[in-house]
């Protein structure tokens, strides 16, 4: 038994130590310039992982700024709002959403949502919105904001039955005794539940940010994949881990193939610590948790 | 869902008392606000709701036109040709499945047995339990390339035991997570009478809390099998997908997720067809194991524990 328990350390302590020795080649190469270089040519041998870091975190943060506002909403109205009946369904849709595989989002992505961002979205943000700069250039329909909406759907549940526990750990005293000083229910709501469970709230949101970092499949299919920088959301671009799942199997060279590794070791390293801090929050909200309450 | 106070308009001589006019107008303020917030929430649910309702109808209407015998039971046609299926595909994904289950259940269920009934408490089942939750995490497609590193470089071919063992890597974190979960709802009561009987600890362990708790166990294997059935980005390079049948471990395999990512990024018709099938097909076996489990956490049997 505690040889298996000691499997999980094995694993983590695993991956790391063959990432590390996998991609030496290319640490020893560029070093710390690595992540600050935006050169990224393989028939030259030169590699840097710029471009994959923008294009990484302006979808997951373009992502979470759509799905947070909608995950606490979903939260909200499941905890506090909803009739009782409603509250189990409810739940139970929100969680299929996340039970749907990657791949089946990029389908979905790529039939339905791109065409749909190419002819009808696209077109009226340029029109609208096109003076803040965001959404200029030709719109192919793939591309960034594309692939940040398909990451908000995806994130969406996580985020919102996270929040969904940690608001229902908030004791129902507390409710009642904000109620009692003649408070609406949104103002109890605010007051006596968000208040309280804010630092879960935001380990949910960071856990939503984890898994929208290393989301894969979904992202390879409508981003783009090509290594950008650019200030508008149509531009295409790439991902950290949609370059591993792109260029990975087409990879010539040593070099190449352990610059691509060193990208999977750093969207590792970041995940863990990301994962590590979320999880924290949550624990520190929900561990005093009342019996039956989660 | 910041709120737009209503300015309070000037005062204006009257019989009216001035406060408890300012006090009347933050009244309707306060439920006004109240209102609106009440329907953000329920427009969020609607809006939420909607993607998954957008993504089922486009597989049915897509894929189950396609989905016919030969779908089950055919190999993928040569570029050009119409009809073909996904049946070696289907069998990969199930061969890949088998082999990961007997790696990563059996650990799984053992990791979770220590945390919840030997390592109660300790700071090293602490760690383990963070550890397993952050790993969890982890991205997939980083656990591909780890074990493309380990088993793929070193064999020089890709193989269906790669993809085996990626997948089981995955299943761990779950499998023990859930597993202790469902043995820390086993009463103390039932423990202390079997001890009470003189029954030796790890035997109390294997025919009282483990079997007490294995409803529960189970829906957390099936939940993790659910998981990563549909998982693609680690079997890019582990499993490496196959046009053919193809039975062996040392072997590439196909694999249904696999098969729909290579299908939905082709610039041909007809394999965009099979690709929605596939999606269809592959839903319906996860959303079935995901309902099934729900309804049975529902009945009662695992919350009856505690």
């Amino acid at each position: 038994m505690l040889v298996c328990a000691c499997s999980i350390f094995a694993i983590v302590a695993f991956i790391f130590w063959i990432l590390v020795l996998r991609s030496n080649l290319s640490l020893a190469e560029f070093g710390w310039k690595f992540f600050t270089r935006s050169a990224w040519d393989p028939v030259a041998g030169d590699f840097g992982a710029l471009p994959f870091i923008f294009g990484t975190l302006a979808t997951s943060l373009l992502a979470l700024l759509m799905a947070v506002p909608l995950a606490l909403g979903v939260a909200i109205f499941v905890t506090e709002l909803c009739p009782k009946v409603l509250r189990a369904p409810i739940s139970f849709l929100t969680e299929l959403l996340a039970a749907i595989p990657s791949v089946v989002y990029g389908l979905w992505g790529v039939f339905v949502l791109v065409p749909l961002m190419r002819d009808v979205i696209g077109p009226f943000l340029s029109k609208t919105l096109g003076w803040t700069g965001f959404f200029e250039g030709p719109n192919f329909g793939v591309g960034l904001f594309t692939a940040s909406i398909i990451l908000s759907i995806m994130i969406l549940p996580i985020i919102s039955s996270l929040t969904r526990d940690i608001m229902l750990a908030v004791p129902n005293s507390q409710r009642e005794g904000v109620l009692a000083l003649g408070a609406t229910r949104w103002e109890m709501i605010r007051v006596g539940v968000l208040r309280n469970s804010r630092i879960g709230i935001v380990g949910a949101i960071m856990l939503g940010l984890g898994r929208a970092l290393g989301e894969t499949m979904a992202v390879t299919m409508v981003i783009g994949n090509h290594p950008n920088i650019s200030k508008s959301l149509f531009a295409p671009a790439n991902t950290l881990a949609s370059v591993i799942a792109g260029e990975f199997s087409e990879a010539t060279g040593d070099l190449y193939l352990s610059a691509l590794i060193e990208i999977g070791l750093a969207l590792f390293l970041v995940t863990i610590v990301v994962n590590a801090i979320a999880r924290l929050m949550v624990w520190a909200v929900t561990r005093g948790a009342p019996v039956g309450a989660a | 869902m910041s709120t737009q106070p209503i300015p309070i308009p000037p005062a204006r001589p009257g019989p009216m008392n001035l406060q408890s006019r300012g006090m009347r107008i933050n009244t309707a303020r306060r439920t006004i606000t109240n209102h609106i917030v009440s329907g953000l929430a329920i427009l969020a649910t609607l809006v939420v709701l909607a993607p998954l309702a957008a993504i089922l109808f486009y597989l049915v209407y897509k894929g189950a036109s396609s989905l016919n015998l030969a779908f089950f039971t055919h190999v993928p046609a040569p570029v050009g040709e119409t009809g073909g299926g996904m049946a070696n595909s289907i069998l990969g994904s199930g061969v890949i499945l088998f082999v990961a289950s007997l790696m990563g259940i059996p650990v799984g269920i053992a990791a979770g047995v220590y945390l919840a009934e030997f390592g109660r408490g300790k700071m090293l089942a602490n760690a383990m339990r963070f550890t397993a939750d952050v790993l969890n995490g982890v991205p997939s497609i980083v656990m591909g390339i780890a074990i493309y590193s380990l088993v793929v470089m070193p064999q020089k071919h890709f193989s269906a035991l790669a993809g085996g063992i990626v997948l089981a890597i995955m299943m761990i974190p779950t499998v023990t997570r859930t597993t202790e979960e469902m043995l820390s709802t086993v009463p103390r009561a039932i423990r202390e009478a079997a001890l009470g009987l003189g029954v030796p600890k790890w035997r109390t362990v294997l025919s009282v809390s483990l079997r007490t708790a294995s409803p529960g166990i189970i829906t957390g294997c099936m939940l993790a099998f659910a998981r990563v059935a549909g998982e693609t980005a680690p079997l890019l390079f582990t499993a490496f997908g196959n046009q053919f049948w193809s039975f062996k471990l040392n072997e590439p395999i196909a694999a249904l997720p696999l098969q729909i990512f290579v299908y939905a990024i082709s610039p041909y018709d007809e394999w965009h067809r099979l690709a929605w099938a596939g999606s269809l097909v592959l839903i319906v076996l996860i959303m079935v194991s995901v309902t099934l489990v729900r309804i049975y956490a529902n009945r009662g049997v695992l919350k009856g524990g505690s």
